[in-house]
């Protein structure tokens, strides 16, 4: 609940320094509602990486180009009514959801308990986790830290083009 | 009532779902649109880690004691996916650099406008 008031909060505050300050608060809750799901290494993750990488770009990117959002020169109405179809398809599709927290849910009863049971056995490592990520789904972490490494070198392309181009004299159309 | 709690999580994942959405369609500030798309991201986080949670349950790590842990699959998907994610951010970053390089703005209408006039 506080989650969706701090992404209002985000959606109209027009300082963008304040939209980043605000975007931290946002993943550290989002990594408490995490937790409270039994989700401790993506709680983890979310508060190092949305919270603090995220907030370090964002606050890189505001210092390279410029805080204030300007006001629109028009308020359209299409994005809210596209918006709140799409939402309105969501809610009516999650009636059909099992309900929270049920252990009969189909999604327990799939590959899970066969990880959840044979892990010691099959690797020793107890953080079921850690096991499947770097053990059962090794090539799907190299393939995301594939991902990764494009895209710092994607950045590091961008960036350096632009520091070159202003060493040149600024020959920017 | 009853369905009132089973589908709360639900209902939150939705609308941040939404909002998200909304801020990436409406606002045509760059770092806004990309503010937002992380908004969208985060709350199919809790789509997915949302119904792997069981009532009663410990989180997914063995230990004497415990029988019932939540279900490990949609963690790994979400670590994969905050980790991709904050790649896009980057790159999508960079690309707001150039253009403020190259526009001498970040808002949407106006860069389309600039690139009208030359």
């Amino acid at each position: 609940m506080l989650l969706v008031v701090t992404a209002l909060a985000i959606a109209r505050v027009r300082n963008l320094f304040a939209v980043v300050a605000l975007g931290g608060i946002y993943s550290f809750l989002m990594a408490l509602a995490l937790l409270v799901l039994d989700a401790v290494d993506v709680s983890m993750t979310e508060a190092s990486v949305g919270a603090g990488i995220s907030t370090v770009l964002l606050l890189g990117a505001l210092y390279l180009t410029r805080v204030d959002e300007a006001m629109p020169l028009r308020f359209s109405v299409a994005p809210l009514i596209v918006a709140l179809v799409a939402g309105a398809a969501l809610l009516y599709g999650s009636w059909d959801l099992p309900p929270f927290g049920d252990p009969a849910g189909p999604i327990h009863h799939h590959v899970a308990p066969r990880y959840l049971n044979q892990v010691m056995a099959e690797t020793g490592v107890p953080n079921v986790v850690t096991a499947v990520l770097a053990s059962y789904r090794g090539f799907d972490t190299l393939g995301e830290t594939t991902v990764i490494f494009t895209g710092g070198i994607g950045v590091l392309l961008l960036l350096k083009g632009r520091r070159r181009r202003r060493g040149s004299g600024g020959a920017a159309p | 009532m009853a369905g009132a709690v089973a589908h709360f999580g639900n209902w939150v994942t939705v609308i941040l779902m939404v909002i998200g959405l909304y801020v990436v369609l409406a606002r045509g500030n760059l770092i806004k649109k990309l503010i937002g798309l992380s908004i969208f991201q985060t709350s199919v986080y809790l789509l997915y880690v949302g119904p792997g949670k069981i009532l009663g349950g410990t989180p997914p790590i063995i230990a004497e004691g415990f029988t019932v842990y939540a279900n490990p699959l949609p963690h790994v998907l979400i670590l994969t996916a905050i980790v991709v994610g904050v790649a896009t951010l980057a790159l999508g970053l960079a690309l707001v650099v150039r253009i403020h390089e190259a526009y001498g703005t970040i808002e949407e209408d106006e860069v389309l406008g600039r690139e009208g006039d030359s």
